[in-house]
């Protein structure tokens, strides 16, 4: 299993994804935006945080015109794993890949914060490996992840088992107290209906380290590579 | 054709100045050549007033590896051939005026200091003082350079990881914004800011051009007065997402092409001006630049508009001739702007062109020369009677009273939780946070090494106020408390000297003072002073700013894991190393206390800095030793609001007395110190209750402490040092129990983390 790190400009959770990529013993390559390669079936692709054109006219929203996003798209729609972390998430649902918008937090401020997270649904290559009901410690940092989409819409992703992860308290209820931006429904991290492109608000990559506070982020690492032979 | 008053007075030059360089270059200078003089000559630029100062403060070292003002910020080996650079600088006049945009460019200006030496910016801090928060005009403030700060640092994806914020009557309409940052790298890659190598190309890098702040230099040299808001024109707007590709070009540059280039520096105060002249000038050169070739967001912009622009996000490059064109090429793969605007030249004139035309023809050695004025000072009148106030004759706090007195310092704005601020910024980006903000100091890993660093900033400006010698001192004694509370030892501090307007004796002797105590401070705890940063006309019509001599520290530890926190665990036994529990009530001379009962700072605030330094190498040593399991400097608030901190943090309860155990080895005067056995105990008699809970004496520190054999290494360890070790109590449970003090965790926890929130009001 290896994975390609794509930087727009404006992105800086590059370097912490390659480090934690490294700490579960994937290889990992930088991907420029203006590149097009061709990804690789067994490939991760992973869309890091930052703040791509500067959040300019909306997070994500110049971002998924950058070339690399042809490669993405043909990843993610030949069934390859696409991983979005908080900017990239953004991205994801502005190129149409994710369903749903991130709106402004609902304290109308930046939050960078500890958040706990409970994995909503087990059946993906992103989380297949995380023991029902444990409740992993990854942080949040953003402006912009308040989670939206009309009720059909979130009601249609509960049905499906697309939810990936909610915020919840230290004992797994997703809680209001337990929000940190206004998700609906608590929402942290959705998946595609091909369940193979997540997209997620908090930083596994930040979570990858005891050295820095805990490495539960690696739960999601750790599942993808798990996965490897196994269907996605 | 001289030139007239106004004139003069819209570039704050003095008719004397002018008629000095019309001396220095026997002519009439250009309106382009004055612009330049004005702002290079500009207090900001020039530190007409501070400059002889400098020379007090010790500045090398065996790890300082840059010459203090040579370079954009001090650099400090930190071995196995890794350096850290660190500076602070101030942004005031622009916060006061503007706060997100004068916050945020603040930022993005400390951040070009340290990539301009071609090292990895890994944390930004900021020293901020407010007027009291109960004005809406300081809420606004507050609130708009904290987005600022958040907005621009967040973006760039540099860690926000400390700093501290303090509130007083004295910086109503006069806010203090002092952003430092951190930098990291292999000392090969160092770069400095020299404009070497006759016809070499001066290339000027990302953001065009534009009329913002033009003439910032000069704005910052004057006071603020109802028409400072006129003077929006001259408070420039960020754009982070732009430093954030110059960040990584350069970067880049530095560490995979260092050999590409001869220097390169930031266009900060006086724009293209200062930049292009200070790099000739460090190199003996001169410059030749043509503006018709600068690009620009505006039109009709005149020659003087471009030299004196202070756009943000610009840099200057000069590479090495046969490099020119990979140069550009790095630069343009990063989606910037690269384009030669001169050339570098042997003449030491600093000539400037506007196509065929030569619009400043004049010897950099001028510009480089500002005058220097002596201070001429004055002890303030009514100091010698504040500072004599018997404090006293005051009434002590009535027991009863304690608990009450406790939670209201807890939630103040001054102590309370500074959580609404730091979770605005990023403090984890880079995965190299190792302690995050809310302690002491917090703690950087530098990444591919074991080794940590840990920053933090410091500065009480009442007790500057009550004495500047001391006060300056206790600044760095402070900062340095709080490095070491993490297991660091402090290795070097870069300043940033706020005061008013220097022409007024009082704020002179104020100035000077200060200046003495931070020098003298920095020699006592081996600390030099190697970057920083003078930022005087802090004054509106009604007041000055508190003197504040804030101090940026850093400190160095070997093994980044060991990093102490102040968070205690349930078990651990509390000791107060330094002084005795009984104080008299001259250590509330300034305090947080004396502020919030009696509205005033009297008396007069003293610090011993060889005991400092004692009792700072005894925490070293004890840490080293691996006898302590957290530990946390005493300041605002004293004994009662440090072991709360504490508690909080490990949200864990105390059971203390305050006439608490001596520790089991005997205290000072030292070891050889006759009549105390080993194990022996002695009461400590409390003395003034007020004192011994809040009083802020210096050169202390609470550390928790595991095992039982640790407590006895310690007391031995404190009594051959020669430093009081005082048991204080046991954590547990969920009650705070510190002598007549006695609430629960959690009605301390909603006073502490409250009070800036409630504070703040509709702002928050």
């Amino acid at each position: 299993m290896r994975a390609a790190v794509v930087v727009f400009p404006g992105t800086w959770s590059d370097r912490d994804c390659m480090y934690a990529l490294g700490r579960v013993g994937m290889e990992a390559r930088r991907v420029w935006h203006r590149e097009t390669p061709a990804f690789a079936r067994d490939e991760l692709v992973v869309l890091p945080g930052g703040f791509s054109y500067g959040d300019y006219l909306r997070c994500g929203a110049i971002a998924r015109f950058s070339p690399v996003m042809q490669s993405v798209r043909a990843h993610a729609e030949a069934g390859g794993l696409v991983i979005g972390i908080c900017n990239g998430f953004q991205i994801l649902c502005e190129a149409g890949l994710l369903p749903g918008a991130l709106m402004r937090n609902a304290s109308l401020q930046f939050r960078c914060a500890p958040t706990l997270l409970v994995a909503a649904e087990h059946a993906s290559a992103f989380t297949r490996s995380i023991a029902p009901g444990r409740v992993l410690a990854v942080p949040i940092s953003h402006g912009e992840g308040n989670y939206y989409a009309d009720t059909a819409a979130l009601d249609g992703l509960e049905r499906d088992g697309r939810v990936a992860f909610r915020y919840c308290d230290a004992e797994g209820r997703a809680t209001a107290e337990a929000n940190p931006n206004g998700s609906l429904r608590n929402i942290a991290g959705v998946l595609s209906a091909g369940r193979n492109v997540l997209g997620m608000m908090p930083h596994p990559e930040r979570a990858c380290d005891a050295l820095l506070g805990g490495e539960d982020g690696n739960a999601i690492w750790e599942s993808v590579l798990a996965g490897v032979g196994a269907p996605a | 054709m001289p030139v007239d008053d106004r004139t003069l007075a819209e570039i704050a030059l003095s008719r004397a100045e002018y008629e000095r360089l019309v001396a220095m270059i026997e002519r009439e200078p250009s309106d382009v050549e004055l612009g330049m003089a004005a702002a290079l000559w500009s207090e900001h630029c020039g530190y007409k007033h501070t400059r002889p100062l400098f020379r007090h403060f010790p500045t090398t070292g065996p790890r300082v590896l840059t010459e203090a003002g040579k370079e954009n910020a001090g650099a400090i080996d930190l071995g196995d051939g890794w350096c850290a650079v660190f500076k602070m600088e101030s942004h005031n006049h622009p916060s006061a005026i503007e706060p997100y945009e004068g916050a945020a460019t603040g930022v993005g200006g400390i951040l070009r200091d340290i990539f301009a030496m071609g090292m990895r910016p890994i944390a930004l801090l900021d020293s901020l003082r407010f007027g009291p928060l109960d004005d809406a005009h300081n809420r606004h403030l507050f609130a708009g350079v904290v987005a600022g700060i958040g907005g621009y640092g967040n973006c760039v994806g540099v860690p926000t990881v400390g700093g501290e914020v303090q509130c007083a009557p004295e910086y109503s309409g006069n806010p203090l914004v002092n952003a430092m940052c951190v930098g990291v790298g292999r000392i090969e890659h160092l770069l400095s800011a020299t404009a070497r190598g006759v016809g070499n190309p001066l290339v000027l890098v990302g953001a065009d051009t534009g009329r913002d702040g033009i003439h910032g230099a000069t704005f910052a040299s004057v006071e603020l007065d109802a028409a400072s808001a006129e003077r929006r024109p001259a408070v420039q707007v960020g754009n982070p997402f732009m430093e954030k590709l110059l960040l990584e070009a350069c970067v880049e540059l530095a560490e995979q092409h260092g050999d590409w280039i001869e220097g390169l520096q930031d266009l900060g105060a006086a724009g293209l001006t200062s930049s292009a002249v200070e790099a000739a000038a460090r190199a003996g050169t001169g410059i030749d630049i043509d503006v018709a070739t600068v690009p620009r967001r505006e039109a009709h912009m005149t020659a003087y508009d471009v030299m004196l622009s202070e756009s943000q996000e610009r840099m200057l490059v000069i590479p090495k001739r046969a490099h020119l064109d990979e140069v550009l090429a790095l630069f343009r793969r990063w989606e910037l702007h690269a384009d030669v605007v001169g050339v570098v030249t042997d003449d030491g004139m600093a000539t400037v062109r506007d196509g065929d035309v030569v619009v400043a023809r004049i010897p950099i050695a001028v510009l480089e020369d500002p005058p220097q004025y002596e201070l001429v000072t004055r002890r303030p009148a009514g100091l010698d009677a504040r500072q004599a106030a018997d404090l006293d004759a005051r009434p002590d706090l009535d027991p009863a009273r304690a608990t009450a007195a406790l939670l209201e310092l807890l939630g103040s704005e001054n102590i309370a939780s500074r959580r609404w601020i730091y979770r605005q910024y990023d403090h984890q980006v880079l995965n190299q946070t190792v302690v995050r903000p809310g302690g002491d100091a917090a703690v950087l890993w530098v990444q591919g090494t074991t080794k940590g660093l840990a920053v933090a900033t410091d500065c009480n400006g009442r007790l500057v106020s009550l004495d500047p010698r001391v006060g300056a001192q206790i600044a760095v004694a402070e900062a340095a408390r709080n490095v070491v509370a993490t297991g660091a030892t402090p290795v070097a501090v870069t300043d940033c000297l706020n005061f008013g307007n220097p022409e007024r004796p009082e704020v002179a002797y104020e100035i000077e003072q200060a200046v003495l105590g931070l020098a003298e401070a920095c020699r006592a705890l081996g600390t030099p002073v190697v970057s920083g940063n003078a930022s005087l006309y802090n004054e509106t019509p009604d007041s000055a700013v508190l003197p504040t001599p804030a101090v940026g520290m850093l400190g160095v530890m070997d093994d980044v894991a060991r990093a102490l926190t102040i968070a205690p665990h349930e078990g651990d036994t509390l000791v107060l190393l330094g002084a005795p529990l009984a104080q008299p009530a001259s250590t509330l001379a300034g305090s947080e206390y004396q502020w919030r009962t009696q509205g005033v700072a009297s008396g007069r605030p003293h610090i011993d800095l060889a005991h400092e330094a004692r009792v700072q190498r005894l925490v070293l040593d004890a840490h080293a030793g691996g006898l302590l399991a957290a530990a946390h400097d005493l300041a605002d608030g004293g004994l009662a609001v440090a072991a709360a901190e504490m508690c909080l943090a490990g949200d864990v309860g105390l059971e203390a007395t305050l006439t608490a155990q001596a520790s089991p080895a005997p205290s000072p005067p030292g070891p050889l110190s006759p009549g105390r056995g080993e194990g022996e105990t002695e009461r400590a008699e409390t003395g003034r209750l007020d004192a011994a809970l809040f009083g802020e004496a210096q050169s202390r520190f609470l550390v928790a402490v595991r095992e039982e054999g640790a407590l006895a290494a310690l007391g031995a360890l404190a009594a051959a040092a020669g430093v009081e070790c005082i048991e204080l109590g046991r954590c547990a449970g969920e009650r705070f129990r510190l002598g007549p003090v006695d609430a629960s965790l959690e009605a301390l926890r909603a006073q502490y983390e409250g009070g800036l929130e409630r504070a703040l009001g509709g702002e928050g």
